[in-house]
């Protein structure tokens, strides 16, 4: 018992690693799409990020040159997507994908030319990488306090400083959106442009706030991914992180607490999938970490279709606004 | 999208070539940043797609999955629905030719069991096609994202089957075991090699033709039949044509029924011309590049076969980039299709206020005249 305990928690540990670039991902697409601009494109701007944070943490030896890299150059992809869809009112959907596949040739392209291997980027070390913090106490704790020393220190302490500013930024998005007038007008412009408009806002300006904060956001996910977690860039590492990250906000209804909590599921699918591969269980028998991999997408589809509660996306999305004259 | 004022031929090839130009450009230049020459580059892509030996069959067989793909898209696209789910309905499609040719090859005779295998297909693309138009049209939801999700789906119930219950015994590799006997499409050189022409071994297939025929099919569905009016209308204005006695949720489902299932005949060209198994990730994001084809070919079947014919080149010739180049990849494709997308879909209307004051000042000049 107490063995399953300790895996449980080692599952919970996972849980928060693999939904930190989830977590960052999905208020990344909530500032998006609350404005209006559906983002489909946050799977290409976090695999462009992780390969410009790991080829520039390798070239300075900085993670955190590597880290502005990677959020300018996501912000650049944001505003191309803006370009497309805010400027010349494009198709969101067709502008989210150009990226994405950009992504996929250009992060192989640019690798193979700088570094020769195949795409990657050659390992980063130690220094150049955002490391765990291990928190004051960790192991005296865990040696002497029953169960919640344990929890601290093997849940709790241990993190790159990502994880804890995945979990600051969704105390960031939920004040940002509901406590600030920027938030209000933000809301208000994926559901009624027409209304801020004619309040002398611009619609087109607060959509662009939207999209650069968002490309900073995607910018950090892929910081993590390539130089907390990894040790380097991979040819499409990001593996469709950022479509379950866009699951998970549709899953959390568009909010930033909800969408949180659906990323911390999504790991712990994740999490578990790692750990049951092989393993026998009483009477459900083998599970199949594949069919437990697709999970995330199956609810996602179900709940979508409106089985578990309805849901209402922002009302304005996807659609260009046109200013009256 | 909105409508444009342009003269027709200035809408159908001057838009498309002028966008195509600009990704070409915009590729060039980041060829040239890497350090390569991007006029070389082309030369080789052009001599590998058409030129070398077998270079064109490898080109019209690539060309023959775009032009399902891309017909798939096109036909939702009427309809204003965006199909993005052809990569796992294509899976899907290779699921259904694997299950019919494992499952009655052998028993039936081999020209039964390739037709059934080519109509498996179609089923299961279209099953795979038809629970998103469902859901959007009955349930609401945006068949964008379930499409997406799809896809992710049917990457895990394949995954699940090679490397479970279907996977050949003693190998390590998660696909079937091969097809019985003689259940394959014909090769194309070998069809002509018989007829006495000398032609280089190269993957094209029957299924080339088989693609030409959905051409055909799809062309007189879509503006020769009452149900392709329908269609058009249902794109048109979903309210007009709910209005004009239609039932839109009908249409939509029976649409995503027949894009899913001619992206699910993709697999007939992979899986039954040159696989004779089912493998794992045989669709390699060809559904994809059907976007990009739908996108540059304007929806029409003239138009996709010969985008389609672009991206088999591009593919075919990126192949040899590989070859030629140690700094440049087939990767290079895909980021060309990436600027394809953008520059000929999100940014379709860029030139066009730039356009029309050329077309429409000339014109301006003209009519006086006339008049």
């Amino acid at each position: 018992m107490a063995d399953f305990w300790f895996q449980f928690l080692l599952a919970l540990d996972s849980s928060i690693r693999v939904a930190t670039p989830l977590i960052l991902g999905a208020m990344a697409g909530i500032f998006s799409e609350r404005s209006g601009i559906i983002d489909i494109s946050l799977e290409g701007k976090m695999l462009m990020a992780a390969f410009v944070a790991a080829a520039v943490a390798y070239g300075t030896g900085s993670p955190w040159l590597g880290a502005i890299a990677a959020i300018i150059v996501s912000i650049i992809a944001s505003l191309i997507h803006g370009f497309a869809c805010i400027i010349h009112r494009g198709n969101q959907v067709i502008s989210g994908l150009a990226i994405n596949i950009l992504a996929s040739g250009l992060t192989v392209i640019i690798g193979i030319a700088l570094f020769r291997q195949g795409g990657q980027t050659p390992t980063l070390p130690k220094s150049a990488r955002f490391n765990s913090i291990e928190l004051p106490f960790a192991q005296y704790f865990a040696d002497n306090i029953p169960i919640l020393g344990v929890v601290y220190k093997e849940l709790i302490s241990g993190h790159n400083i990502l994880v804890w500013l995945a979990l600051a930024s969704v105390g960031i998005t939920y004040y940002i959106l509901f406590k600030t007038t920027f938030g209000l007008r933000l809301r208000a412009v994926g559901e009624k442009p027409e209304a801020l408009d004619s309040a002398g806002i611009s619609v087109s300006k607060m959509r662009f706030q939207a999209i650069i904060i968002a490309g900073i956001l995607c910018g950090l996910a892929g910081v993590y991914l390539s130089t907390a977690t990894g040790a380097g860039f991979v040819k499409e590492m990001t593996a469709g992180k950022g479509y379950i990250a866009l699951a998970a906000m549709i899953f959390g209804k568009w909010r930033p607490v909800p969408a949180l909590f659906a990323c911390l599921m999504f790991g712990f699918l994740e999490a578990v999938a790692a750990r049951v591969q092989g393993a026998e269980f009483p009477i459900i028998g083998e599970i199949s970490s594949d069919l437990l991999l697709a999970l995330p997408y199956v609810l996602t589809v179900v709940l979508l279709a409106g089985f578990i509660g309805g849901v209402s996306p922002p009302r304005a999305i996807g659609q260009p606004y046109i200013k009256e004259r | 999208m909105q409508a444009s004022r342009l003269p027709a031929y200035v809408d159908i090839l001057v838009i498309p070539l002028l966008n195509l130009l600009t990704a070409l450009f915009v590729a060039g230049i980041i060829i040239a940043i890497i350090g390569e020459n991007p006029f070389t580059a082309l030369s080789i892509m052009l001599k590998g797609a058409f030129i070398y030996k077998g270079g064109l069959g490898y080109t019209l067989f690539y060309t023959t999955n775009f032009i399902f793909t891309g017909l798939a898209v096109a036909v939702a696209f009427h309809a204003m629905l965006f199909n993005i789910g052809g990569e796992g309905q294509a899976a899907m499609g290779g699921l259904g030719i694997g299950l019919v040719a494992l499952g009655l090859g052998g028993i039936l005779p081999v020209p039964i069991v390739i037709l059934l295998a080519i109509i498996g297909s179609a089923i299961f693309g279209a099953i795979w096609g038809v629970i998103p138009g469902y859901l959007q049209a009955k349930r609401g939801s945006h068949i964008v994202i379930t499409t997406i999700m799809f896809n992710f789906i049917a990457s895990s119930i394949m995954i699940w089957l090679l490397a479970g219950l279907l996977m050949a015994p003693n190998q390590m590799s998660p696909e079937t075991v091969s097809f019985a006997d003689g259940v394959m499409l014909f090769k194309i050189h070998q069809i002509l090699n018989s007829m006495g022409f000398s032609v280089a071994r190269s993957p094209l297939n029957l299924s080339f033709v088989l693609a030409l025929l959905c051409c055909f099919a799809v062309w007189v569905l879509i503006w020769r039949t009452r149900f392709g009016y329908r269609i058009r209308a249902t794109g048109f204005s979903t309210k007009a044509s709910a209005y004009g006695g239609y039932r839109p949720e009908w249409i939509i489902i029976l649409v995503m029924a027949i894009s899913g299932g001619l992206a699910g005949m993709m697999a007939v060209n992979e899986i039954l011309g040159v696989q004779h198994r089912v493998i794992l990730n045989f669709t390699s994001g060809y559904g994809f590049t059907g976007i990009a084809v739908a996108l540059m070919g304007r929806n029409h079947p003239v138009g996709i076969i010969f985008a389609s014919l672009l991206f088999g080149a591009l593919y075919q010739g990126g192949a040899e980039l590989d070859f030629e180049f140690q700094t440049i990849t087939r990767d290079m494709v895909i980021m060309i299709q990436g600027l394809i997308i953008l520059f000929s879909g999100a940014l379709a209307y860029m030139f066009n206020p730039f356009l029309e004051r050329i077309f429409l000042a000339n014109k301006g000049q003209k009519e006086p005249e006339n008049g």
